[in-house]
């Protein structure tokens, strides 16, 4: 009987060297030194002088953007030590920590914008993660790999295999997403929730957002990211208030 | 610096009282404290005269605005980075302090003194009471981190120091660190609390209680009037810091540094003798530090870090006691420290962020438990020298 797994084991070994689209997929790396797309495009939602949380803040170059660009005062989480060492030389007020255990401990409006860029899908509650980031700033911009892209879906449809791109570049038994969605999951997520969307947009696959407004299935479509400026709904905001 | 005020104090320093434990001599420059300038303890008592004694690095610019406090743990002293008149061992922090490391005395000037109620020069229960001319023994009065931190003040104000750049301190002196910059937060520039927590553990005050019924259970401690007698609870002492010492480290540390091996011998003797090499360890443990601390100054400050409940102080809430602060801290914890765990330093993290402080929190991967922060940890040293200079940076230093 092992003999008939042992083949099936094989072909799936034939199919893992190189998936065709893998290359096509490769966002432009950007020069050393020059801002990231997406920071830029977060950038253009932050106010000056605003009070920012970045969760998962990473080596804090979208906080120093931040911090030198719109004077904000930012603060960063992140879970990585060579993260945290990087954010300390830059000056940069970071706490080593996760955001599925650590944002309980925030207190409400805390900050006027709260960033979470490319985690959501890495988290293990990203609902309660999202109630959080929603309690605890004014503004909330959030940002993740899109699962209903165009090419997400034919890697499912026609080849069968967990799709593996460059802002999910880990085979399935790797990777840290373990709560994929799609835009419109995400939007559907935000409805239920009473979250408003102040703004939205859909990256392509080299980072840039698209220029037009489209409906949400085009975006879920050919969205490779999608990136979302969310406030509390008005049932939450009254809540709040009391 | 008025170097000349220190240098009349060091000469004016009485000869008289502080022979009286071998430990006593500071060897360091020493702040007096007269009559007229006595410093109110929590207990309730105008206390004076008093001393303190120091000892400084590098020099105080012209701004006054580059100087360090170094905070010292439970047994430590002002011999932070100058070989210690004692053991002739080399300063305590010499891996964190000196010329280009991370607390850079080229660029800062660097002051630690000997905390009030220790026995390395400032007063304490081995001091000659004044009142009596022997020494105060038990009638000395209890102190706590907060006293220490007051009296740390007037030492500042005495050598001319407006306000810190930096407090820095690991154990009882990251309690003194927290203490600093909520009793005095406009001057305190940057903090950084290492391996300690804003309340000293239910664990931790029983740890502690042991060691001072060890001490009180020898005889020779005499209902502390031993330096009357002429004696001295080495015994009690010995035992005391023995069991410390295990909290200090950690059991994979343990493991890796003595297993169960025997300490020069092919088999057990089959005796109380020290076969293990850990017992024999703690044994010398015991025995050095008996040679430089006294044993009263030992229980009080033990009972200093006991008392000591920062969020108490403010009506229960630890957050009280950062509000409006504009010091920016680094917080930093030892995964492998079960005295003052992640979690006590994750609790000062929290309360700093909803006062929104600017905090950061680097938690250090090492297998060496709590006495980690006095040993070679290069993720401290790198995120040290990160959060250090990013803030003379922004100090203009």
């Amino acid at each position: 009987m092992s003999g008939a797994e042992d083949r099936i084991d094989d072909r799936l070994g034939d199919a893992a060297s190189g998936a065709p689209w893998e290359a096509a997929e490769t966002l432009p790396r950007s020069p050393e030194g020059a801002a990231r797309i997406d920071h830029i495009v977060v950038l253009g939602l932050v106010a000056p002088g605003a009070r920012v949380l970045d969760i998962g803040c990473g080596d804090g170059s979208l906080l120093a953007l931040l911090r030198d660009r719109r004077g904000v005062d930012g603060r960063g989480i992140e879970l990585s030590r060579e993260g945290v060492n990087a954010c300390l030389s830059r000056g940069l007020p970071v706490i080593q920590g996760d955001a599925d255990t650590d944002l309980a401990n925030y207190p409400d409006d805390a900050f006027d914008v709260v960033v979470l860029s490319q985690t959501i899908q890495a988290t293990r509650n990203p609902r309660i993660v999202l109630e959080h980031l929603l309690r605890i700033g004014r503004q909330v911009i959030i940002s993740f790999p899109n699962f209903g892209h165009w090419r997400v879906r034919a890697e499912l449809a026609f080849r069968g295999r967990m799709p593996v791109t460059e802002i999910m570049p880990e085979a399935w038994y790797e990777t840290p997403n373990i709560h994929h969605c799609t835009i419109r999951d995400f939007v559907g997520l935000c409805r239920e929730m009473d979250a408003r969307i102040v703004k939205a947009t859909a990256l392509g696959v080299r980072g840039r957002p698209m220029r037009f407004s489209m409906p949400w299935w085009v975006w879920n479509l050919i969205g490779a990211q999608g990136v979302f400026l969310l406030r509390r709904g008005r049932a939450a905001e009254a809540t709040s208030r009391r | 610096m008025d170097s000349t005020l220190t240098q009349d104090a060091e000469a004016r320093a009485p000869r008289t009282g502080f022979e009286a434990s071998p430990a006593s001599d500071p060897r360091s420059p020493v702040a007096l404290f007269g009559a007229d300038e006595p410093l109110a303890l929590d207990a309730g008592v105008a206390f004076a005269p008093f001393r303190i004694a120091y000892q400084t690095a590098g020099t105080l610019n012209a701004e006054r605005s580059n100087a360090v406090l170094i905070c010292h743990a439970l047994t430590g002293d002002q011999h932070f980075a100058h070989r210690h008149p004692v053991t002739n061992k080399p300063g305590w922090w010499e891996t964190l302090v000196g010329p280009g490391k991370p607390v850079d005395t080229d660029r800062y000037f660097v002051v630690c003194s000997n905390v009030l109620g220790s026995c390395m020069g400032s007063t304490g229960p081995a001091s000659i009471d004044p009142a009596t001319g022997r020494p105060y023994g038990l009638d000395f009065p209890l102190v706590t981190i907060r006293d220490m931190v007051r009296a740390q003040a007037m030492l500042l104000d005495r050598l001319g120091i407006p306000d810190l750049f930096l407090c820095i301190g690991g154990s009882m002196g990251g309690m003194q660190v927290l203490q600093w910059a909520s009793l005095f937060p406009q001057r305190v520039f940057a903090a950084m609390p290492i391996a300690t927590g804003a309340r000293h553990s239910a664990q931790n005050i029983a740890f502690h209680e042991v060691g001072r019924q060890a001490i009180m259970a020898d005889p020779a401690w005499a209902e502390g009037r031993y330096l009357d007698e002429g004696s001295r609870p080495s015994k009690g002492l010995g035992v005391a810091r023995m069991g410390a010492h295990i909290t200090y480290l950690s059991e994979p540390a343990l493991h890796r540094k003595f297993g169960r091996r025997l300490q020069n011998r092919a088999a057990p003797t089959f005796s109380f003798n020290a076969d293990f090499q850990i017992e024999s360890y703690l044994r010398h443990q015991g025995l050095s530090f008996v040679e430089r601390f006294d044993a009263n100054a030992y229980l009080y400050l033990t009972r200093a870090m006991d008392y000591f409940d920062l969020a108490e102080d403010h009506g229960g809430v630890l957050a009280h006691a950062f509000r409006g602060s504009k010091t920016r801290f680094c917080v930093m914890s030892f995964t492998s420290d079960w005295l003052f765990p992640t979690a006590d330093s994750r609790a000062i993290v929290h309360a700093l962020n909803a006062v929104a402080a600017p905090v950061a929190f680097v938690e250090v991967e090492s297998d060496k438990g709590h006495d980690a922060f006095l040993l070679d940890e290069p993720t401290l040293f790198s995120a040290a020298r990160g959060f250090i200079d990013a803030a003379a940076r922004a100090r203009g230093l």
